[in-house]
Order: C-alpha cells, then sequence, then structure tokens
C-alpha cells in the first residue's frame, strides 16, 4: 500500500440489475418454500445463484480490482428480518465469502483481496424514527452489536481477507460494528485489517445523523483501521471536499468509492467511466487518495477506467 | 498531527492541543451538583432538564457533563433517556459529552448512546488494577477518552506526592498495559476544599497545582481536568467569595497546565476584576501562602455577605444579658469573653451541668439552624464548636467537684465513612462537635467495611454509630451496613449523614432495612448534637417514636409518588388477592347479631380514649404527644392550649353541649371477589347489603398482596359463614348554638377550639365503641386490656376502616352502611349530598375481626377497576365516576 493507489471494486446491485432476475432465482434451493417475496434481497443470490456473484466478482478483478466486497450489504439479522430470513445469516456471510474467494484464487497476476462488506442496516441507534418521540430507539448498540456480531463470524469463517463496514450513516451504528468485531477477534484470536467508509449525505457536509467529516474520523479513531474514508449517496466531485479534511487529519490510509454521479429522474446513474475518471484525476492530484473504487451506479468499465488511471499516481502518504 | 492532541466529537469536532484555551465543561446537567436538575430528572421533566443543556452550551460550555447519580433514581436509565434525547437536539449535540458515574453500568450504558467520542468519568484504581484494566480496556472498545481520578487502593490521594504516584501509576498500566492512547488521558487530581478551618486542608490546591505541572511535564500526552467549584466549598452561600477562589483557582491551575475542568461559568469572577484585598485573601488560601489566611478570608467573608458594609470591632454585644451573650458568641466564634461568661452563667445556675443543657446548647442549635439554613460556612461552625469546647472545659471542673468524681461522657459514639467512600471532611465535623459536646468519639477513618464497623462497635460498646459517606454508591453501602445489623441483631442507632444522604433514602432505603433499630437522618454537623442527645438516657424511646412515625409517613408518600404510574390491572391484582385462613380460630362468632343503639355516654367515658396528637396537629403544632409539651420550640404553646382544651372538655360535659350517639350492628357476611355479601343471619337468608370493596393496584414487591377489604372476610365458595360489623357514631349533636355563640362573639379561637375537641371526641367514641364491640358486643377480644397509648396504636385485633379514609376511599359506601344500620334514625347523623356526615363530628365505617386484617392505603386505581365496580353496582360508570377522580390515575 505504500507503493501503489489500490483499487476497490464497482456496485455489485447495478451489476445485479443487468441481469433482469425473477423471484425464483433468488430462491431456487435454498428458499423455494419460504412464504415472504424474496425478490430485491440481493445477497441471497451468493446461495440461489452463485455463479452470477462470481461472474460480478469476475469483471471487477478483469478490470484491475484489487479488492472486490462479497455480496453481504445486508448480510445482517437486522436486514434480513425484512424477510424473516434472520436464520440465513451464516450461509449469507459464509458462502458469499468462499465464492468471492474462489474467484480471487483464480488470479496469479498481483494479489487480490476479498473485503467483507458490511453494511449499516437500515436502523440507526441514533435517531429515533418517530418525530414525536425523540427519545426512542428502534435498534439499540447491543441489538446491533449481536447482529454484526454473527456477520463478522461468518465472513472471516468463508475466508476474508478484511473487513469493510461501509456506508456508515451512523457513527453509533458504525461504533457498535467495531466493538463486534473487537470481540470476534478476540474470540477467534484472529486479526483482520479493518476499512471504514461513511457516507456523507449531501453539501451540508454531514452524516445523516449530524456528524460533520471530521467528528466522524475522530469518533472511529480508537481502532488501528487500515483506512477510513467515504462513500455513497454523493458523485466523485462533490466528495472532494470532505476527503480533503479526511487527508489532512487522518491518522489511516484514506479511500472513497464515490457513485458515477447523483440519481437521475428514474434512479439510474449517468456518469461514464471517463466522466468519472476525469473527476477521480483530481483527487489523484492532490494527493488525497489510498483506496478507490465504485459505488452505486458504478460498473467494470468505470473500474477499468480508474485502474488504468491509479497506475500513473503515487498513493497519499500518512 | 502532534502527540498532544485530544481529539473528542459530538456532531462536531472539539480538538485540544497544548495551545488550546482552557476547556470548560458545563457542569448543570448534573443531579449531584445541581438541585434543579435533579428535580427536573425526579419528575420527568426531560423538556426542562434538555433546555438545562441546551442553556449551558449556549452559554459557552465546550462539553457537557452528565451525571444521574442519585440514590432516589434509577441513574441507567436517566442516563439513556437524556442521552437519547439531547442527541436529537443538534445545538446541543454538537459538544461531545461527559458521561459521569461511579457506578460502571451507568457509565457503559451512556457510552452505547453517543456516536460521538466522549469521556468517561471516572475510572481510578480504587478498586485494584484488574478493575481498572478491565475498565480502561472497555472505554477504549467504546472509543471514548477517559478521566483518572487520583485514586488507588489506599484512598484518594491528598497530597503531592501521593497524587503524582498514582497518576504515573495509572499512565504506565493504561499505556503499556491497555493500549490506551495517552493523550486520551485526563488526570483529574483532586480538587479539594480549601480554608475549611482544618490545618490539613492548608495546602490542598497547591497540591493540586503542582501535581497538575509535574502531570504534564512527566507524563507524555496526558491532560489535566478538575471539578473546580470543590475548592470553595466552605463558602456555600457566599457567591463573591466563591468566584473570586474560583477564578484565582483556574488562573494559577491553567498556568500550572490544567486543560479543562467542570465550571459553573455563571460562577466565576474575571480574575483581574476581583478586588485586590480579596485576590490577595483568597490567593494566600489557595497558595497556603500565610498562617492565619483562612482567618483572614473568613473575616472578609463576613464583611461582603449582606450589606456587604465593612465591619468594624462592635462590643456592644457585651451589653446584653448573659445568656445572649453566650449565643453570640458560639454563633460567631468568639472565645475572648467565654469563659467570664460561663463563669457569670454558672453562679445564676443551681448546678453546672445546667450552663451546658440550657443557654449553652440552646446557642449551638442556633448554629445548627443557620448553618443548616446556608447563612454559616463550615469553618465558622467548627470555631462555634471550640467555643463550646472552652465553655465545657471550664465547667468539667465544677461538675466535677460536685459529683466528686470524674465527669462521665455524654456517650460514645463510633464515627466511619463508609466502605469506597473516602470523604471524610463532614464526618470529622461532626467529630469535632460532638467531642465538644462530651461525646466520646471512636473515629474509624475511611473506606471503613460493614464489617469492621459492627465489630468495633461491639468491642467499644457504643452507643450510638454514625455513617457518613459523599458519593452516591455510599448509599447503598449505608444500606448494607444497616442490613447487616440487622442480620447481627444488633440495634444501636444509625446516624446517617453526608451531602448525598437525604431523609427520604434514609427512611426508604435505610430505616426500611432496620427493623431492629433506627436510622436518623442528619442534616449537618450540627445537627448531630441535638439527635446524639436525644438518643441517649430516658428521651430515646419518645423521640425514636417519633422518627419512626414521621419515616412511616415518607415512605408513604414516597411509594404513593412511585407507585403512581406503575399500576397493574385489576385482574392482575385479584390474581395477587391476600389469601387468608379462615377456620374456628380467626373466625370469631359473634355473641349475637344484628343492631344496638348506643346512647347516654357521657364525656368522661370517652376522655381515656383521646388521641391527642391529631388535636395538636390541628393547631399546627407537630409532634407526639405527650413529648409535644416538652418541646423547646413548641411546648410551651402547646401546653397553654392543652389547659385550654381541658377546661373547655369540663364544660362541655357540666354544662351539656353536646350529647353523643351511635350505633352498631353485626352479620353474617361472604366475600364473593372483591365483594362483601352482608346476610340477615347466618343462612344467608336474604341479602340486606351488598359491600363493593376496591382493591390495590400498585405493583407489589413480591410476597405482598394487593389487598382489598374482601380479602378478610371468609368467600362464600369456602362454605363457612363470616361476620363483619359495622357502625357509625356522633358526638357532634347539639353542638351548633355553642359554635354560633363563640363566633357571634368573634371568639374563633374557642370556637375551633370547640369543633377540634368534637372531632377528638367522635374518634374517641368508636374507639370506645370498638372495644365494647371487641369486648362486649362481639366479644372475640373479652379479656382485652390495653393503655390508652396501645389502642392509639391499634394493638388490638381487628380494625375498623371508615368509607372516605385510605382503605377505603369510596364514599358512596357510606350510602348503604347508613341504610344497613338506619344511622339516620338511630343516630341523627345524616348524609349531605356530597356524601360528608352531619354533624362533622361524626365516623362511620366497618368491623373486620380476622386477627389479619390491617389497615392498608388502597392508592391510586385505574379507569377499568371503577367500571367494573359500576357494573357490580348496576350503575353507569360516567354517572359514578366523579365519586372516585381523586383515587384515579
Amino acid at each position: 500500500m505504500e507503493e501503489r493507489i489500490l483499487v476497490l471494486d464497482g456496485a455489485m446491485g447495478t451489476m445485479i440489475q443487468r441481469h433482469d432476475l425473477e423471484e425464483y432465482d433468488f430462491r431456487k434451493g435454498a428458499f423455494e418454500n419460504h412464504k415472504k417475496p424474496l425478490k430485491g434481497n440481493n445477497d441471497l443470490l451468493s446461495i440461489t445463484r452463485p455463479e452470477i456473484i462470481k461472474e460480478i466478482h469476475k469483471a471487477y478483478f478483469d478490470a484491475g480490482a484489487d479488492i472486490v466486497e462479497t455480496n453481504t450489504f445486508s448480510g445482517t439479522s437486522i436486514a434480513q428480518s425484512d424477510y424473516d430470513l434472520e436464520h440465513a445469516v451464516y450461509d449469507i456471510n459464509y458462502q458469499s465469502a468462499i465464492i468471492a474467494k474462489e474467484v480471487a484464487a483464480q488470479y496469479k497476476d498481483k494479489p487480490r483481496f476479498v473485503a467483507g462488506s458490511i453494511g449499516p442496516t437500515n436502523r440507526t441507534a441514533s435517531i429515533s424514527p418517530d418525530v414525536n418521540d425523540p427519545g426512542f430507539r428502534a435498534i439499540t448498540f447491543d441489538e446491533l452489536k449481536t447482529a454484526y456480531k454473527a456477520q463478522v463470524e461468518a465472513l472471516i469463517k468463508g475466508g476474508v481477507d478484511l473487513l469493510l463496514v461501509e456506508t456508515v450513516f451512523d457513527t453509533l451504528n458504525a461504533k457498535a460494528a467495531l466493538f463486534a468485531i473487537q470481540e470476534v477477534f478476540n474470540e477467534m484470536n484472529n486479526e483482520l485489517p479493518i476499512m471504514v467508509s461513511g457516507t456523507i449525505t449531501d453539501q451540508s457536509g454531514r452524516t445523516l445523523t449530524g456528524q460533520t467529516t471530521e467528528a466522524f474520523l475522530i469518533s472511529l479513531s480508537h481502532m488501528p483501521l487500515l483506512s477510513i474514508g467515504l462513500n455513497c449517496a454523493l458523485g466523485a466531485h462533490m466528495m472532494r471536499p470532505y476527503l480533503q479534511i479526511l487527508n489532512k487529519i487522518a491518522p489511516f490510509a484514506v479511500s472513497a468509492h464515490p457513485n458515477a454521479g447523483l440519481p437521475n429522474a428514474f434512479g439510474g446513474y449517468d456518469e461514464s467511466p471517463e466522466q468519472m475518471a476525469a473527476q477521480i484525476k483530481e483527487f489523484l492530484d492532490e494527493g488525497l487518495m489510498n483506496i478507490i473504487g465504485g459505488c452505486c451506479g458504478t460498473t467494470p468499465e468505470h473500474i477499468q477506467e480508474i485502474s488504468t488511471l491509479v497506475k500513473n499516481y503515487k498513493p497519499r502518504k500518512y | 498531527m502532534a502527540q498532544t492532541t485530544l481529539m473528542l466529537s459530538g456532531l462536531e469536532p472539539l480538538i485540544v492541543t497544548s495551545e488550546s484555551n482552557f476547556i470548560n465543561i458545563g457542569e448543570r446537567t448534573n443531579v449531584t451538583g445541581s438541585r434543579a436538575f435533579l428535580r427536573l430528572i425526579q419528575s420527568g421533566d426531560y423538556e426542562s432538564a434538555i433546555a438545562v443543556a441546551l442553556e449551558q452550551v449556549n452559554g459557552g460550555a465546550q462539553i457537557i457533563d452528565v451525571n444521574m447519580d442519585e440514590g432516589m433514581i434509577d441513574g441507567k436509565e436517566a442516563m439513556v433517556t437524556f442521552l437519547n434525547l439531547i442527541a436529537a437536539e443538534p445545538d446541543i449535540a454538537r459538544v461531545p459529552v461527559m458521561i459521569d458515574s461511579s457506578k460502571w453500568e451507568i457509565i457503559e450504558a451512556g457510552l452505547k448512546c453517543i456516536q460521538g467520542k466522549g469521556i468517561v468519568n471516572s475510572i481510578s484504581l480504587k478498586e485494584g488494577e484488574a478493575a481498572f484494566v478491565s475498565q480502561a480496556k472497555t472505554v477504549k472498545s467504546y472509543g471514548a477518552a477517559v478521566i483518572v481520578m487520583a485514586f488507588d487502593e489506599n484512598g484518594q490521594a491528598d497530597s503531592f506526592e501521593r497524587r503524582i504516584e498514582i497518576c504515573k501509576r495509572s499512565y504506565d498500566i493504561l499505556t503499556e498495559i491497555v493500549g490506551f492512547n495517552k493523550q486520551d488521558i485526563i488526570f483529574d487530581p483532586n480538587i479539594f476544599p480549601v480554608a475549611t478551618g482544618m490545618e490539613e486542608h492548608n495546602s490542598n490546591a497547591l497540591d493540586f497545582f503542582r501535581a497538575t505541572k509535574w502531570i504534564k511535564e512527566n507524563l507524555d500526552g496526558a491532560h489535566v481536568s478538575g471539578g473546580v467549584s470543590n475548592v470553595s466549598f466552605s463558602f456555600r452561600g457566599n457567591t463573591k467569595v466563591r468566584e473570586a477562589m474560583h477564578s484565582a483557582f483556574l488562573y494559577h491551575a491553567i498556568e500550572h497546565g490544567m486543560d479543562m475542568g467542570i465550571v459553573n461559568p455563571s460562577m466565576l469572577e474575571i480574575y483581574s476584576d476581583i478586588e485586590p484585598k480579596l485576590l490577595e485573601y483568597v490567593e494566600d488560601v489557595l497558595l497556603n501562602r500565610k498562617a492565619e489566611a483562612t482567618e483572614k478570608l473568613l473575616e472578609y467573608a463576613e464583611t461582603v455577605k449582606g450589606s456587604g458594609k465593612k465591619k468594624t470591632i462592635d462590643l456592644s454585644w457585651r451589653k446584653q444579658e448573659v445568656n445572649q451573650r453566650l449565643a453570640h458568641a458560639l454563633i460567631k466564634g468568639i472565645v475572648e469573653f467565654i469563659e467570664e461568661d460561663v463563669e457569670e452563667c454558672r453562679q445564676n445556675h443551681e448546678r453546672p451541668i445546667q450552663v451546658i443543657e440550657g443557654p449553652l446548647m440552646d446557642g449551638m442549635n442556633v448554629v445548627g439552624d443557620l448553618f443548616g439554613s446556608g447563612k454559616m460556612f463550615l469553618p465558622q461552625v467548627v470555631k462555634s464548636a471550640r467555643v463550646m469546647k472552652k465553655a465545657v472545659a471550664y465547667l468539667l471542673p465544677f461538675i466535677e467537684a460536685e459529683k466528686g468524681g470524674k465527669i462521665e461522657s455524654s456517650g460514645k459514639i463510633l464515627l466511619a465513612t463508609v466502605k469506597g467512600d473516602v470523604h471524610d471532611i463532614g464526618k470529622n465535623i461532626v467529630g469535632v462537635v460532638l467531642g465538644c459536646n462530651n461525646y466520646e468519639i471512636i473515629d474509624l477513618g475511611v473506606m471503613v467495611s460493614a464489617e469492621k464497623i459492627i465489630a468495633k462497635a461491639k468491642e467499644e460498646q457504643v452507643d450510638i454509630i454514625g455513617l457518613s459517606g459523599l458519593i452516591t454508591p455510599s448509599l447503598d453501602e449505608m444500606v448494607h451496613v444497616a442490613q447487616e445489623l440487622e442480620k447481627a441483631k444488633l440495634s444501636y442507632p444509625l446516624l446517617i449523614g453526608g451531602a448525598t444522604t437525604s431523609r427520604v433514602h434514609t427512611a426508604v432505603k435505610i430505616d426500611e432495612h432496620y427493623s431492629n433499630g433506627q436510622a436518623v437522618h442528619v442534616l449537618d454537623a450540627s445537627r448531630s448534637v441535638t439527635v446524639a442527645e436525644q438518643l441517649m438516657g430516658k428521651k430515646k424511646k419518645a423521640f425514636i417514636d417519633e422518627v419512626k412515625i414521621d419515616y412511616a409517613k415518607v415512605r408513604t408518600q414516597h411509594e404513593k409518588h412511585l407507585k403512581a404510574k406503575q399500576l397493574i390491572s385489576i385482574n392482575v391484582a385479584r390474581e395477587n388477592r391476600a389469601i387468608l385462613k379462615f377456620n374456628s380460630e380467626t373466625i370469631a362468632k359473634p355473641n349475637r347479631l344484628g343492631t344496638e343503639i348506643i346512647d347516654g355516654i357521657s364525656i368522661s367515658t370517652l376522655l381515656p380514649f383521646i388521641d391527642w396528637t391529631p388535636f395538636f396537629q390541628t393547631w399546627e403544632l407537630y409532634g407526639r404527644y405527650p413529648n409535644i409539651l416538652d418541646d423547646s420550640i413548641v411546648g410551651a404553646e402547646a401546653q397553654k392550649l392543652f389547659i385550654d382544651a381541658k377546661q373547655m372538655l369540663q364544660k362541655i360535659e357540666k354544662e351539656n353541649w353536646i350529647s353523643a350517639k351511635g350505633v352498631v350492628g353485626i352479620f353474617a357476611a361472604n366475600s364473593v371477589g372483591d365483594d362483601i355479601e352482608i346476610y340477615s343471619d347466618v343462612n344467608r337468608t336474604k341479602t340486606l347489603y351488598t359491600q363493593r370493596t376496591l382493591r390495590q393496584q400498585t405493583k407489589k414487591a413480591q410476597s405482598q398482596a394487593n389487598f382489598a377489604l374482601a380479602d378478610f372476610i371468609a368467600p362464600k365458595e369456602s362454605g363457612t359463614i363470616d361476620y363483619i360489623g359495622a357502625f357509625a357514631v356522633t358526638s357532634g349533636i347539639g353542638i351548633n348554638p355553642h359554635i354560633e355563640k363563640f363566633e357571634t362573639d368573634h371568639d374563633d379561637y374557642n370556637a375551633i377550639l370547640l369543633k377540634a375537641l368534637a372531632d377528638r371526641l367522635a374518634e374517641a367514641f368508636a374507639e370506645y365503641l370498638h372495644f365494647e364491640v371487641r369486648s362486649r358486643i362481639w366479644g372475640y377480644a373479652a379479656s382485652e386490656k390495653l393503655s390508652n397509648e396501645d389502642l392509639i396504636k391499634e394493638k388490638y385485633r381487628g380494625i375498623r376502616p371508615a368509607p372516605g379514609y385510605p382503605a377505603c376511599p369510596d364514599h358512596t359506601e357510606k350510602i348503604g352502611l347508613f341504610e344497613l344500620l338506619d344511622v339516620t334514625k338511630n343516630t341523627e347523623i345524616s348524609l349531605t349530598e356530597s356524601l360528608a356526615m352531619t354533624p362533622t363530628a361524626s365516623v362511620s365505617g366497618w368491623y373486620f375481626a380476622h386477627p389479619n386484617a390491617k389497615y392498608f392505603g388502597l392508592g391510586k386505581v385505574n379507569e377499568g377497576q371503577i367500571r367494573d365496580v359500576a357494573a357490580r353496582k348496576n350503575e353507569d360508570y360516567e354517572s359514578i365516576r366523579r365519586w372516585y377522580s381523586s383515587i384515579l390515575v
């Protein structure tokens, strides 16, 4: 990492959408008699249609990614409870790790890594979903910790090389994730590098729960992270000022995986690989980055552009 | 980035570097420091509590300290609720939170609520290295910085050497074993009060300054904080001096490297604006520059309180009579003339001891009152105690000469600061004050375990045990001591004192566990003498009785307050009804059934049954009869009143002002659910009346039932017939013309006196009739012999609850009772529209004879039960609701 900028993969969801999958694809084999509709629960595809997921990983590795993320963004019991699939958490994470590692093992040209993706869940520990009851919490630190522990354990058992706590919109959720990770490390007597990536929701420069970029960094600096960064919500251009802040004060590597611009009226992303690469070039010119990839709307074509681009740059020193 | 940077965050960052200005930590969201905030939390007024936090942040607090350590609230719940609520207020949540508690579980609960990087306040080596390491590791996992108190297994650091020794050791453990970021370590090297009047406190501030400097120079990266207002504790009430002390303290502390502190910004004078003279005195004290520094500052403090005028030496008080001079000398702490005044006084008294018991104690009581109301400061009390000591010392030879031997001590008192607590200023003051009053003091010091206290108390055969503590966990420890005493079947009176202690906590939590003895809360040091005196010798029993009654009241009120919110449904309450045994032993077959009219009762028959205590209460004279007649404050007034009452009673009897009449009935009965069916005979031929009783709905502790009066009557389904009695008495017949006569004469005093006496006579009548019922009419206690005092304490079998009173607040039950006994025809008592009885001097109620029948307070009930009652009565809920409004939640 001291020598070069690492490339992270791009969007998983965007790629899955290209396959026009039906309800049956999400049930195949494992969940055929499940009572709730499962279409859209992308994490299940690692079990029901593993060849599709492997193909996506392969496409990103082919595009030059050093790290791909497991298909486990919603792999906590909290997120899966919407589908009554809390019991599938272990399989989702374990299988997703296994297949990603399988693909990575096929590459011998340079080290290829698998990061266990740990999403934010769909509940926040810091704010109340009920305007009339600001003291209420839909989820507690302890509940989050328990859910994260189960996910992290399965990911590690599946063989991931590192962990990526991403799309952090509530820092308290992320603190619970880090707490859980540490407990699992202690219990398994095994430590992996940890990446954390937050989400600045708009140009206020704050997370959903109101923290500034700087406060976000300070709140999570108690762990010896591999990297801290930003992802989602914003395109590369709009993310830049906040990456500048991280560059200035972060004692860890700095990462970014921006969206392909902002969503258009139909929820799609329009930024072409070239447009995105041009913006990312600005980061690189300023020497802000250690790890870079893509989030919503990005494709292997985007990652291809980025991986070609970064070859000309030295990583940020920290 | 510099190694010395402490980075904290709320929604926004707070970065503390060596160049930063002093960081101001808001202290008002702290229940131990702010009574106002405590009241808000206790009453659940979180909206206002949030406003306090907002005000602080707007007022410049850069971190807010949140502390919910109070024995009477659920600290963990309050901490979580409050932190969650302020998280929703961006203007507050922007600053980091300091989670302040001496309870680890509260700290951890708080850590789970903050998304930013806060500070834990505090951890220490108090409980040893293992606990310290484990807590530090957890704090680190939650991503918080930490305040480390200069405190170890041997206690709190109170010297420069101890401070640096403990801080160094803590630092090494944190950095080497725990792997704590060194810039996240903040030391609190203990800010203690100065100018307390005790020599060993003189270097408290200076030691703090020196320790701060040492830490900053030797413990790389670490920061220093502290609670500033502590330093001026001796001057509470004197804002001007305190403000100056805080500013001067901060000025020097910051010079020495203090980074942050818990400060009330409104209690700060600008350093350069402090009056030069005051500043000089304050700094003399803080820096311990002169031996007489405390004395000088005290003198100055005198001049700036009240009118603020400079004081010249005024000897005009010497012209007063001797008792007033003694009081003056005690209050002002003047020893100069004490011996000549005591000598003069001694010659006026028959015995030298009377000088102590009389004028000197009177003076000390005034001191106690002034201190209690914040009008005197700690060192002044100590000075008063010195004057007292001197006076006593002067008298001792005379007392001994009189006895022909040496004086005996007033009593032996063991004092201890309880386990886990090291604060002993208050305890030491108590020791001094009691010592001055001729008590032998056995001081066990600080952090004393229950075992040690008990062992020593037995070994020394003490008369009283005094427990002290400042921090909240000490409250639990005091409870523990009480439990241990109880277990050991010991009965030493237990004095409870210290800043966090309270009468309510003592009554509700401590005394509750100490049925063998008595726990007494002592508000402050100067009051310890009066309390100790009353716990010695012949006054002891009366005093304890008084305290017991008072504490029982406190408990009931507290319970009322607490349980109001926790009602269980009527069905659940019914499942938890009281199960009594009904057999030939517990069901007493009455000598006869049916009603009997009681007429021609003379006043003199009722006199022995009068309970005088409520009579005095009517006149706002509080205290228990007969002790009230000797009470130092109200005694004289009570005696006058008592004489007038006796005279009027004679007149009432001689001139036949009023006549008494009553009716009583005993009936066969059974309970059916919460109802009591009252029958014409033992074969249940006809149901005369069905009484609807109400059931307690408050959530009960395990093994305690939800009572209803119906529980005291055998259930119909048991097949066993049971009995119930009913009565109505009045002693107010013919009273009106006399009252009107007094009122026309504008003699309100006698009008009220007559009414109050009539009320007492009615109650006495009820008590008399109950006695008649037990011994003759029902006859289950034919041989009962009880003193009047025992009657008042209701030490007999059976109860006589009255509709409208706590056990059956349902006034509508009077209607049925009146029909059952044909009360109006038989006694001339009638019911008003609002179901009050006229004459007012009347009592009606039920008799329950089961040996386990007892009085209980119904407490609050919910709509469910009243709807249920309405259905049972075949009434419409809306139309009967109003009768229950006072008990409905």
